[in-house]
């Protein structure tokens, strides 16, 4: 039996105690006709060690990115966690307690929280921040919850398709009963342009969501389309990869009103795609309709600075079917690895990350695309995620025979744009070295090449 | 004892030329970053970030560390919240780089052992719930009742019936009618009875065609269950509603019963908290659903399939409501959640819930002559007691003893919730506390109530800080730090 503290002794002193016989009476409230008469149907118990090696077969039966050489992104990124971020996020002090509801017993996550949330208004130049979301999908559309529920009576929503594919899907998801109309701007050129921007635009339109870079990691011009928004009165929801804000103009700068994130990035492993961290910043007239949790400084009564949960009539729990949001916990403990990560980082640290990703991608371009077969989809620059064309559209095949070889080479982009089925999305960060980006342009320089061109 | 330097922010412990050596020279051929991005997009200079050395921030937050009460240290009876015991081999296994390690676009056939675990998962909860059909995908409770909801919503657009009303008791956490409303329902309360149970007259009051679902809670917020619910559910069924359940409760009655027993057509489970994953000072938590058969083509895309003894992600379901997250939902914490559910068992996670059971009424016994208890002398896994009698005598409130029981070293209950009752104190000591931590806590809050009144008002004594302005922090709000 697991790990049971009462014993038998016990058992039978405390049933004393409450006056019952058995424990079964303890259930009399439960009527015995919906009582389960059978032993549950699941598997039978394991033992530690029997446990540990099960999950080592389950664990030994995916091949990781430590057995490839991983240029997967599309949201999710083999980036570098420090040691220190591991130690700190494996602290039990930290994982096994719980939303600060008792400040005086909090004030260390309460703490790191405040911190959190201004390394992200440092980052993004935004004026406040929330103590994080489920992650970067659930952020971006809060974003545009939020700009919906500030704008009143507007019921449009415009997004580029240079989004996560993802986080529209989400999107989509959260407005189809709201009575909202979605509308998808194209980006054939790989970046949105501002006319087409702005021909989707009406004054019935409460936001724009826009990602810089986007989805392709090509790099917008996004000053010009938060203009073009601002035209109409339309707020600007930025979703960004917060390691790009080493080298890319912080959305604050360019007059963004809320800004979204997948935090992943900031010291979180890849985990098959959670848990994650959303991010979400707003400029301080959002901060009444801003989901989440926010912490607050304040004294004490001996007049000791401290912090606590605050804004709470925002919440759920005290504005239930009126709150403009049902968002209750956070994901603290993936805050808390984001402080840990951007101190270790710093900013200079992100300066040289942010470069390191830009050269590394930048050379993979040029030797992947230097012989016939593999071109650039988009005449843009990128950030360190780029889209290339497989002239003889063989895609599937190509990255299936990549992966044989050790090198998980893109994701294939026709599952969400048709259009695209002969592409696929190559992410190089700062963990892949000279030798493996080698390796991946050998690898599919030599792929299917047997095999005659599908397209003549 | 207090290292005040290491408490100190970051910001202010920051020094321009302090740094730590995390990256690489760059092995490439290396361009300016004018050369590699547009003037216009281009930052001007580093972002404002603060300057710190690595042993300043390791010091820093192992510091902070020791201003938390967690599970690890202190006994935790957060009522609703289900602190239990987060046995080390979970956190093992989650970490193992063949789970952590992965990438959710990497090749189906390089996936196999996770989808594996994903697939098993689903059905071991599909089967704890006594419903058939499972999506992982919801990243907490809230968003498994938002998603639920919405499934709700896609059946009955899909039955050519509109139904526009939710029913929500109002003893039922805040997160059921703001999942409602963001699913573009109305929601309409249920009162509940002074015993804490849905007032049936109420209930049946408001049960019409434009019923789309009852939201329920059972056992409900005070700890009870509902003995009408099976009458409940078949009133709903009857006027073509569906049932949904609240599964942050089910720690009371794994194994006991089954929601899809007693009349629940869809639930979601907490397996941060059923299934001891840790609740991170907020979070990562999971909320995966459950759904009768005829709800399985609305569930959320993609769900894994098994064929043969391959597993595969299914995307092509043209009924389902789509996506609610990004890729897989919080799969490490489902790996915690199947850890948890094979080192039980079917005759151990019976027990959790006996053991948790057994516990409050235990702990309930105990306290009730100090703090009485006004939905009776019986509960599940938890109970709500009421500081409304010491309140008046004495003038000692729910918050005062929850303040105060931090200085003899435990965390408070909840308090305050839920609202129908009084001074309310929620108690949930779970099974993995013993019979001396249960005491020791039944004596503490007994040598409170025998304390002055004064002494109480100023608790806590011995934390690093005493009570907090907190109505200062909302009406004049410092969300970020400035120099």
């Amino acid at each position: 039996m697991a790990y049971f503290l009462n014993t038998e002794d016990d058992r039978r002193a405390m049933l004393e105690t409450i006056g019952v016989r058995s424990i079964e009476e303890l259930f009399a409230m439960v009527p015995d006709e919906l009582r389960l008469k059978r032993a549950l149907d699941l598997p039978p118990a394991l033992s530690e060690l029997e446990l540990t090696s099960h999950l080592a077969e389950l664990a030994g039966a995916n091949r990781s990115a430590t057995d490839a050489v991983c240029f997967l992104g599309g949201g999710c990124y083999d980036h570098f966690v420090p040691a220190v971020v591991d130690a700190i996020g494996s602290r039990s002090e930290f994982y096994t307690s719980y939303t600060p509801y008792q400040p005086e017993a909090s004030q260390g996550n309460l703490q790191a929280f405040f911190e959190y949330q201004t390394l992200i208004t440092q980052l993004t130049g935004m004026d406040v921040s929330n103590a994080s979301l489920y992650d970067g999908g659930s952020a971006a559309t809060e974003g545009v919850l939020m700009a919906l529920s500030t704008s009143r009576q507007k019921g449009r929503v415009v997004t580029s398709a240079g989004v996560h594919p993802e986080y529209r899907a989400i999107l989509r998801t959260y407005l189809q009963n709201l009575g909202v109309e979605l509308v998808t701007v194209g980006t054939p050129t790989g970046t949105l342009t501002p006319s087409d921007l702005a021909a989707a635009l009406d004054q019935n339109t409460a936001c724009v969501l826009l990602a810089q870079p986007n989805f392709f990691g090509c790099v917008e011009d996004t000053a010009e389309l938060v203009r073009v928004a601002h035209e109409v009165g339309a707020a600007a929801v930025v979703a960004v990869d917060p390691l790009s804000l080493g080298v890319l103009k912080r959305p604050g700068d360019y007059g963004a009103d809320i800004v979204v994130a997948e935090g992943q990035s900031l010291g979180t492993p890849m985990s098959f795609g959670g848990p994650f961290l959303g991010i979400l910043a707003c400029r301080e007239q959002f901060l009444r309709k801003m989901p989440g949790r926010v912490t607050g400084q304040t004294v004490d009564r001996r007049g000791r600075r401290c912090w606590v949960l605050t804004l709470q009539t925002r919440e759920q729990h005290i504005r239930r079917e009126k709150a403009t949001s049902n968002i209750c916990t956070n994901q603290g403990l993936f805050a808390l690895r984001a402080t840990v990560y951007l101190s270790l980082l710093g900013p200079h640290g992100l300066r040289a990350l942010g470069s390191l990703c830009l050269n590394k991608s930048r050379d993979a371009i040029e030797r992947i695309t230097s012989g016939e077969r593999f071109s650039l989809a988009f005449d843009r620059p990128t950030f360190k995620e780029f889209v290339l064309r497989d002239a003889q559209g063989r895609v599937a095949d190509l990255l299936a025979e990549a992966a044989d070889e050790g090198v998980f080479a893109g994701v294939p982009l026709g599952q969400w744009y048709p259009e695209m089925s002969d592409c696929f999305l190559v992410a190089v960060t700062e963990q892949r070295t000279r030798a493996q980006i080698d390796r991946l342009a050998t690898t599919l320089a030599q792929a299917t090449r047997e095999t005659a061109p599908a397209h003549a | 004892m207090r290292n005040t330097r290491a408490t100190q922010l970051l910001f202010e412990l920051s020094k321009p030329g302090r740094g730590t050596n995390i990256l690489p020279a760059c092995d490439v051929p290396e361009h300016a970053l004018g050369e590699l991005l547009p003037a216009d997009a281009l930052a001007e200079g580093p972002p404002p970030l603060p300057e710190l050395a690595e042993p300043d921030i390791v010091r820093h937050f192992v510091n902070l560390s020791t201003q938390n009460m967690s599970v690890d240290t202190h006994f935790y009876p957060l009522g609703s919240c289900t602190m239990k015991y987060n046995s080390k081999r979970n956190e093992r296994v989650a970490a193992l780089p063949g789970f952590a390690q992965l990438h959710p676009y990497q090749p189906e056939s390089s996936l196999q052992g996770m989808l594996e675990l994903l697939y098993r998962c689903g059905q071991m909860l599909a089967e704890i719930a006594g419903l058939p059909a499972v999506s992982l995908q919801p990243a907490a409770g809230a968003q498994g009742e938002l998603t639920a909801l919405l499934v709700a919503a896609a059946y009955f657009r899909h039955l050519g019936q509109e139904r526009t009303r939710v029913l929500v008791p109002d003893s039922a956490h805040g997160t059921n009618p703001a999942s409602a409303a963001m699913a573009g329902f109305e929601a309409v309360t249920v009162r509940s009875t002074d015993d804490g149970h849905v007032d049936w007259d109420d209930l049946t009051r408001k049960l019409d065609d434009r019923i789309a679902v009852l939201m329920i809670t059972n056992p409900n917020t005070l700890g009870l269950f509902e003995p009408r619910i099976v009458e409940i559910a078949a009133a709903v069924h009857q006027r073509g509603g569906l049932v949904y359940l609240d599964g942050a409760n089910m720690n009371a009655i794994l194994g006991i019963t089954r929601p899809g027993d007693f009349g629940a057509d869809m639930m979601h489970f907490n397996p941060h908290k059923t299934f001891s994953g840790p609740h991170g000072g907020g979070g990562p938590g999971a909320g995966p659903i459950a759904v009768r058969d005829f709800l399985e083509p609305f569930l959320p895309s993609p769900v894994v399939v098994r064929q043969g003894n391959r597993f595969h992600l299914q995307h092509d379901r043209p009924q389902s409501i789509g996506r609610v997250r990004c890729f897989f939902g919080q799969v490490g914490v489902l790996i915690r959640a199947y850890a948890y559910l094979h080192t039980h068992g079917p005759e151990g996670l019976r027990r959790v819930s006996e053991e948790a059971v057994l516990n409050a009424n235990y702990l309930l016994a105990k306290v009730k002559h100090i703090l009485p208890v006004p939905q009776g002398d019986r509960c599940m896994h938890e109970f709500v007691a009421s500081a409304a009698r010491l309140k008046a005598d004495k003038d000692i409130s729910a918050m005062d003893i929850a303040k105060r029981l931090l200085d003899y070293g435990f965390h408070a209950p909840t308090v305050y919730f839920p609202l129908v009752v009084r001074e309310s104190m929620m108690i949930e000591p779970t099974e993995t506390e013993s019979r001396e931590t249960l005491d020791a806590f039944a004596a503490a809050l007994f040598r409170i109530t025998e304390e002055p009144a004064e002494l109480l008002h100023e608790a806590p004594h011995t934390t690093t800080i005493s009570r907090p302005d907190e109505v200062r922090a909302a009406k004049e709000p410092v969300l970020v730090w400035k120099p």
